[in-house]
């Protein structure tokens, strides 16, 4: 049995609320917990897709609730935040090298703002088809 | 002595589970927008037919090989991706105990939700 005691440095609960960067950090984390709730909800959707007509229409009725259209809301916003912060980071994950030549980040960071673009329309497109 | 060199490391599955969370980012970033556009506001609000959404429609495409494999991938792979960043942020906030076991949790969770749907896809097919 040791008897040896190291210290250990307090972390406060809201460390992350004095500086502005560490909070915008923990956003863009927290942003997780509503995209999750969000695949439960589509995950509830399969079950009751697999439940017949009935069930189904009972899951798409559940959605016009005004509490639940606050929380796609939220969740929306929070789901844009993560798009903005990935994409910014995109520059550091992806190296592309044209004829020697670093492609600047601004570029890349540009051209998965247009394909962001392109999915969204392609989407709600699609959607209606 | 010459048997320094003979350390064993053990593998990590971190590789794995790094993979599901770069992809599950990658669609999280650019569908999961317009996904909880429309169906969590745009057909709730009526502001689009929720005749495109309807049951026969649904039911269609997630019976269909193709359609099965884009809902499964579409439902839980962003999970993949916030339950990686979930656990991360159980260290930020300071919970210290039982690392290993927030992490059968998490990825724990992330598969279970994986197989519910993908057993229901299967069932329905």
């Amino acid at each position: 049995m040791t008897k040896r005691k190291p210290y250990e440095q307090p972390l406060p609960m809201d460390w992350w609320l004095k500086n502005a960067f560490y909070t915008k950090y923990m956003i863009r984390e927290g942003s997780s917990i509503l995209i999750t709730l969000y695949s439960l909800t589509l995950a509830w959707g399969v079950f009751r897709l697999s439940q017949g007509e009935a069930a189904f229409d009972a899951w798409m009725a559940a959605l016009q609730n005004p509490f639940s259209i606050i929380l796609h809301l939220i969740a929306l916003a929070l789901a844009l935040y993560h798009t903005i912060t990935w994409f910014s980071l995109a520059p550091k994950a992806m190296a592309l090298w044209i004829k020697g030549k670093r492609l600047q980040d601004k570029v890349i960071i540009a051209g998965h703002y247009c394909v962001f673009v392109a999915v969204t329309i392609f989407c709600l497109i699609i959607i209606t088809l | 002595m010459s048997n320094t060199t003979d350390k064993t490391y053990i593998r990590s599955h971190e590789p794995i589970f790094w993979g599901l969370f770069g992809a599950g980012g990658m669609l999280t970033a650019f569908l999961t927008p317009v996904m909880i556009l429309i169906t969590g506001i745009l057909i709730p609000l009526g502001l689009m037919d929720s005749g495109n959404l309807s049951y026969e429609k649904v039911y269609q495409f997630s019976t269909s090989w193709y359609g099965a494999a884009i809902v499964l991938v579409l439902v839980a792979l962003p999970l993949w991706h916030t339950l990686h960043r979930i656990y991360h942020a159980l260290h930020d906030i300071g919970i210290k105990r039982g690392r290993d076991l927030q992490q059968v949790f998490c990825y724990g969770f992330a598969f279970a939700v994986s197989v519910f749907v993908f057993t229901l896809l299967l069932q329905m097919f």
